[in-house]
This record gives structure tokens, sequence and C-alpha cells, in this order.
């Protein structure tokens, strides 16, 4: 057998596929060989509002974190500690079942302008 | 060690599946293909295979079923024409997508409507930008040897895509042709025992298939697919070589018949390319320098042997056995007249669509073609360049 001249897609990334990865690199026919990679794949960029948490409102009831459809509240010793913004796709049901209003949805645009004005004061 | 036999067109085929010998057969009956998969029942009926015949409801739960066994790790097959071809257009695609090693013959036949059972290539053409790889026949003789290869060609590491065997309904498929075949051991020992890479029985190397591609991935698995194919290409004739040590017969992308010092060409495939080469011979015993290219592989299209075998003819006459109705030609006249354009040779390039619906390519027609190219190559004029062959006008 001649060698190959142009060898594709015979990986089999165990640390997950990322979107620079080329044609050569990822898996043959999007194949996938570790389990619970969703992990991995990161959504938080489909999100066009993002949810802001006011720690001085929080009662840490944690009602945000059983309604979060993705898991993106994360708790430590049963209390609220962040959102997993890689995962959060801002559809805003931790703000709106939150009892004392202690979560704001805030637009991605607002918060780019934000960090733009932040740079320019730099 | 050789055995001349003769056999239909369909027969040929249900031999070779016979020597084949596939873990999964899943199959449904359409004209005129049906006797390949109603022999090979009786074949395993009889127990001369250990195949798992499963007789499905339709051409898209054959092509389904087909798709699982392969996944699973079984080598699988499935067989179909025309409107079964059709039906199963949507799962041929996740066939090709899933890159799963199945060979499938296609005996070709018109698509309704009006309903039609006899040959031409519309339904082959349906798919070929699925991402199969389609292989053509001239006779029973090529559609066998094309199913044995067709088995290495699809299972190479460097390609992994399903191969179609394509062959002219009635005339290669019910019609008696003298044939070599291969014995079984042969075969046994050519095509290999089937150890997928992976599959999804393994239960030791767990993995998931046909997953959910986004726009950050699907557009490489797509270009994966293009990659696989262009390999093809090479493996095709490598498997081709390795096929002449067994059988005496040589396998390339194309038959190059009298072309070295020819001055028109006639582009054709499958059982009229036998035609062409017969009024071919009369011609040049007159002296014309004609000559014969037969694509023997379609997808992918093998231009650079194609540019290479018509790059010295002054005229060339693709022949369509299907219409695109984009009023531009048939589907070979497209691919040819695009490969030879860069040449800047100069070389005239008319299409002739002929023998829809089964329409008989007479050896006149043939003639006519290669008179209509002469005074295209005299004059170097061409007034119309999709012509319709054998057409009341």
């Amino acid at each position: 057998m001649t060698p190959f001249n142009r060898n594709f897609g015979q990986g089999r990334s165990r640390e997950g596929i990322s979107p620079d990865m080329n044609w050569r690199e990822l898996t043959k026919a999007g194949n996938i060989y570790e389990p619970g990679n969703a992990n991995t794949y990161e959504t938080g960029d489909w999100r066009t509002i993002r949810p802001i948490w006011n720690k001085e409102r929080c009662i840490h009831c944690l009602i945000c974190w059983r309604y979060c459809p993705d898991a993106s509240i994360i708790s430590t010793d049963g209390k609220f500690d962040c959102f997993d913004y890689k995962h959060c796709k801002g559809c805003g049901i931790c703000a709106n079942v939150c009892p004392t209003h202690a979560i704001d949805m805030i637009s991605e645009d607002e918060i780019d302008k934000q960090k733009e004005a932040r740079r320019n004061e730099e | 060690m050789k055995n001349r036999v003769a056999l239909t067109g369909n027969e040929a085929v249900a031999q070779a599946m016979r020597q084949i010998n596939p873990d999964v057969v899943a199959a449904y009956p359409i004209t005129p293909s049906t006797e390949v998969v109603q022999m090979f029942s009786s074949f395993v009926n009889n127990g001369k295979v250990d195949t798992e015949f499963v007789a499905v409801e339709s051409e898209h739960s054959a092509m389904s079923a087909t798709i699982g066994a392969s996944a699973a790790g079984a080598r699988a097959m499935t067989c179909t024409s025309s409107q079964g071809l059709a039906y199963m257009f949507e799962v041929v695609y996740v066939a090709a997508s899933m890159r799963l090693p199945i060979v499938f013959p296609v005996v070709n036949r018109a698509l309704s409507a009006p309903i039609n059972i006899h040959c031409d290539h519309s339904d082959a053409m349906g798919i070929k930008q699925s991402g199969v790889i389609q292989l053509f026949s001239e006779n029973a003789q090529e559609a066998y040897d094309n199913m044995i290869q067709a088995i290495r060609i699809a299972e190479h590491p460097d390609v992994l895509l399903p191969v179609s065997v394509n062959y002219d309904g009635f005339i290669t498929s019910h019609a008696l042709d003298v044939l070599d075949i291969l014995d079984d051991d042969t075969v046994k020992e050519f095509i290999g025992e089937y150890h997928p890479q992976e599959a999804l029985l393994n239960v030791k190397e767990q993995f998931s298939m046909g997953n959910f591609d986004m726009y950050d991935y699907y557009f490489e698995h797509k270009y994966q697919q293009v990659a696989a194919m262009e390999n093809a290409k090479r493996v095709i004739e490598e498997i081709g070589k390795e096929y002449a040590k067994i059988s005496g017969r040589t396998y390339g992308l194309v038959d190059a018949y009298k072309l070295e010092d020819a001055d028109m060409a006639i582009v054709v495939m499958n059982s009229a390319a036998g035609s062409a080469k017969g009024v071919c011979d009369e011609l040049r015993a007159k002296g014309l320098k004609v000559g014969v290219l037969k694509p023997r592989v379609f997808r992918p299209f093998p231009h650079e042997a194609v540019v290479d075998a018509l790059k010295g003819v002054k005229a060339v006459a693709v022949l369509d056995r299907a219409e695109t109705f984009s009023t531009l030609g048939g589907p070979m006249f497209e691919d040819v007249r695009t490969s030879l354009y860069d040449l800047k040779a100069d070389i005239k390039v008319v299409n002739y669509v002929y023998g829809l619906g089964g329409r008989d390519l007479r050896l006149e027609d043939v003639e006519k073609v290669y008179n209509d190219l002469g005074d295209i190559v005299k004059t170097g004029r061409v007034d119309k360049f999709v012509r319709y062959l054998g057409l009341r006008e």
C-alpha cells in the first residue's frame, strides 16, 4: 500500500474538539469517542443577553439553580456561586423566577460597549 | 483459475454477491434489479451464504437497515433501481456522510413519469452529488468485476465511502452474456475478511455516530468526504491493478479505446460504449481517426484521466443517457466540457442526449454522431451544442 497522500479525520480526540481544529484534526464524520463531551462544546456565544448576579439582593434560595435548563448556575456549599457563561444561553428564566430580583439581564452589546469604554479609559 | 459461464447481468451480480458473502443484505424488489435480490435470497435460503437477509417494506428502509448494519460493524449491501433509488435518496446521503463502506448495485432505469421500466441513467444521476462512488459497467463481465473490486474500494481506509455499481437495466441486466467468473476462494482471498476500523457493536471501544453538527464543524466534515473522493481515484486504480493479477482483466478510471491518434471521440458510459466501440472499429477500417472514451468511474469524476485521454482530439461528442433540464446538456457533458476548459485547446465539445426510457441506441445513430463530428472538424463550426439523438424532431 502506498502512503496516504491526503489523510483525513483519523483523529480520536480525547480532549474534545474545538472550532480551531482543521478537517484533518477533527474526527471522521464527526464521530464522538468520549461520553459527556457536551461540556467541552461551548454554547455561551449563542447568548444575546447575559444574567448578572446582584450579591446584596441574593438570599441563596437556589430557585434559579433548580429552574436553569442548562445547568449553568453553579452552586457551592448550598449557596449561589456563579454563572457558567461558557454554556449559559441567556434564556432569562433565572431572572424571571428570582423572588428578590437579584438577577439582571443585560444586553451582550451593552457589555461589549462597557468593555470598550473601559479599554479606552485605560 | 477461470470459469467461463453464460449469465445475465443480474445473475452475474448475484453470483458476485454470493461470493462476497456479506453479513447483511436488506433490500426491496424493483424492476429491473429484482432478480439480483430474488436470486440472492435463494442463496440465503439454501445455505449458500451466511448472510442475514432483511426483507424490508421500502427502499428507504432497505438503505436505512443497511446503514444500521454497516454502522454496527457488518459488511452490508442492498440493491435497487429507478424509483427505488429515488425513494432511497435521503438515506444514501446519510450512508455517504457517515462514511459507511456499503456496496450496492444500481440497475439503471428511467424515472417516472411517464412510468417506464427501461434503461436510462436518470436514477444514478440523481445521486451523483450524494457522496457515493459510482462505477459504471459496459456488460455483465464488468458488472461482476466491479462488484468484487467495489468491496475493496469502499472498505479502503483512505476511502470509506459507499460504492454503487451501475449497469444498464434489461440491456445488461436481463441479456445473456458470456463472462469469466473467479472461483469462490479467489474472491474470498481478494476481498479478505472484514475488520471495520470501528463498529457500534464493539463494546470495548464505545463511540457515537451520526451526531449533530453546527456551522462550526459541518463544513470540515463535508471536506473530509471530498478528500476521501480524491483518495478514491488513486485507490480505484491500485485495486484495478491488483484485480488484474487475479483476473487478467485490467481496470482503471477510464477506458480509452483507440484514442492515441484520434481526431474525433465519443464519450459514453455503460452498454452504449460497446456499440460505440463497434462503430469505431468499422470507421477505423475505412481510415477515419475515431475513438471512444468510456469513463468507468463517474463519481469521483476522473477529470485528469479524461483530459489526458482527450487532449489530442479535435472534436468530442459526449453521450448522456439522462437529462438535467438545465437546457445546457446532460450531466456528463458538463463534467467533460469543464474538464477540457483549462486546456485552452479549442476542442469542440458537443452533447447528445440519447436512449431515454430505453430507446435503442442504434449503430446508425453512433455513426451519425461521428459524421457530425467530422463536419465540425471540417468546418470548425458548432451550430448547436446540445443535441438529441434518436428523438423525433
